[in-house]
């Protein structure tokens, strides 16, 4: 220990046993700040007491003296246990970090790119409620095939994210857009229930867009139904499949149903961070969700989804609980 | 944001009663107290989810995984009291048909094939 602080500590105890004022305890309490800023542990502080002590009262019992130290040796526990904790807070601002080079990874190489295709107009919004997204929009195209997929892994945080590389790396090994959705979900649920634990799995809705008959295709593995605007007589349908999640059992029958979509009709494929939103009167009904939406039926693609999100985070109170996945789209 | 789990063990029957809300908070509280059951051969184990306000996908994943250990050990899993909300979510997720579930407001079905 240096020996300024040791002449420091001993002028600070000096004028104390002298007068015990309010002055000299605050000047104490700022030189604990310096001495954990240089890292001296309980037991050195207990050390220039009892130096200090000695110097300033000669005087001094011996068996006064001798109690330090006791409490010296009481002492050095506490000074482990702090330096330990020195050590965690060191780790813990590293693996701070590393989940924020994680959570770049991820955003870098689950990348979503919305793909054009003619006649169709397609919007996509994707927010998390933390750090790393659970929720997962993909896309896979040609030229008259669009092939879309909204997946929410349960379970968050980094094994939720690991598990969106499996269901893209799934879907790239496809042979491209047209492979039937029944097809598309029976391969990622084999991967996916190879892969993961007990509690964890994943809703999948898939479907593909054939543009040269304007048919959509789609199967879903437990996900949130999508809603279905017909513009002809202004209503919405929900577009179930029955399906299990993915990553429960290994051979899943899947439903495969079809729609043919006239200009203005528009599919919305969402997250349940879209249909679980509460607001403090209780949950946002579906029947809100949709009047939402239809206000602003007109709009762009994206500017629906957009207008989407942000309606709903008004509603509840810009708390967003759940990761946020919506996407349209609409026959131009 | 709440939960209680109350456990009940009678002969080859556990009877567990939650309370409250099942989410991200709660959910490993309800994870923890369904792996005290002590799995085995033939056992029935009874869940009232009447008093659950509201559920998330994360308690879906306690039940999925508690339903996979039940599946294992050849025990049984009845999920009883479900709202219509939770009821909805069972539904959409497949997992209705894999899981014996009873909607809250219906009479026990009586096992014919006695």
């Amino acid at each position: 220990m240096p020996q300024e602080f040791k002449r420091e500590y001993k002028n600070i105890l000096r004028e104390y046993t002298l007068m015990q004022n309010e002055q000299n305890l605050y000047e104490g309490q700022n030189f604990s700040k310096q001495l954990i800023q240089k890292n001296i542990s309980p037991e050195d502080v207990i050390s220039i007491h009892k130096a200090s002590l000695e110097e300033i009262m000669p005087d001094l019992p011996s068996n006064v003296s001798h109690s330090f130290d006791l409490l010296i040796e009481v002492m050095i526990h506490y000074g482990l246990a702090l330096k330990e904790h020195q050590t965690l807070i060191k780790k813990q601002e590293n693996i701070k970090m590393e989940m924020e080079l994680a959570a770049n990874v991820q955003k870098t190489l689950l990348k979503t790119k919305v793909p054009h295709m003619s006649g169709l107009d397609i919007g996509m919004i994707s927010v998390p409620a933390k750090e790393m997204n659970g929720d997962y929009a993909y896309f896979l195209s040609d030229e008259t095939n669009l092939g879309i997929a909204v997946a929410d892994v349960i379970g968050k945080g980094i094994p939720a994210a690991l598990c969106m590389s499996m269901i893209k790396y799934g879907m790239d090994s496809l042979s491209g857009a047209k492979t039937e959705p029944v097809i598309v979900l029976d391969i990622i649920n084999r991967i996916v229930e190879k892969s993961v634990s007990d509690s964890m799995f994943i809703s999948m809705f898939y479907g593909t867009y054939d543009s040269i008959n304007c048919e959509f295709t789609y199967a879903s593995a437990g996900h949130e139904p999508p809603l279905f605007y017909c513009d002809k007589s202004g209503s919405f349908k929900e577009l179930q499949a029955k399906g299990l999640l993915l990553g429960v059992v290994p051979n899943v029958k899947y439903e495969q149903h079809s729609i043919v979509l006239d200009k203005g009709d528009f599919v919305v494929m969402m997250t349940d961070g879209v249909t679980e939103c509460r607001s403090k009167e209780g949950f946002i009904e579906q029947q809100k969700v949709m009047e939402i939406i239809e206000s602003v039926k007109d709009e762009p693609a994206q500017v629906m989804v957009e207008y989407v999100f942000h309606k709903l985070e008004e509603l509840q109170d810009f708390e967003q609980r759940d990761d946020f996945t919506l996407v349209i789209f609409k026959k131009m | 944001m709440n939960i209680t789990v109350e456990l009940l063990e009678e002969n080859m029957k556990v009877t567990g009663i939650i309370k409250g809300e099942i989410d991200a908070f709660t959910a490993p509280v309800l994870r923890e107290k369904l792996a005290e059951i002590n799995l085995s051969e033939d056992l029935q184990v009874e869940l009232d989810l009447s008093g659950v306000s509201y559920m998330d996908s994360t308690g879906l994943g306690v039940f999925v995984g508690f339903y996979k250990s039940v599946k294992a050990s050849n025990s049984h899993l009845e999920l009883t009291g479900l709202s219509s909300r939770l009821k909805r979510l069972f539904d959409i997720t497949g997992l209705g048909e894999i899981m014996d579930i009873q909607a809250a407001g219906k009479e026990v079905k009586i096992d014919e094939t006695v």
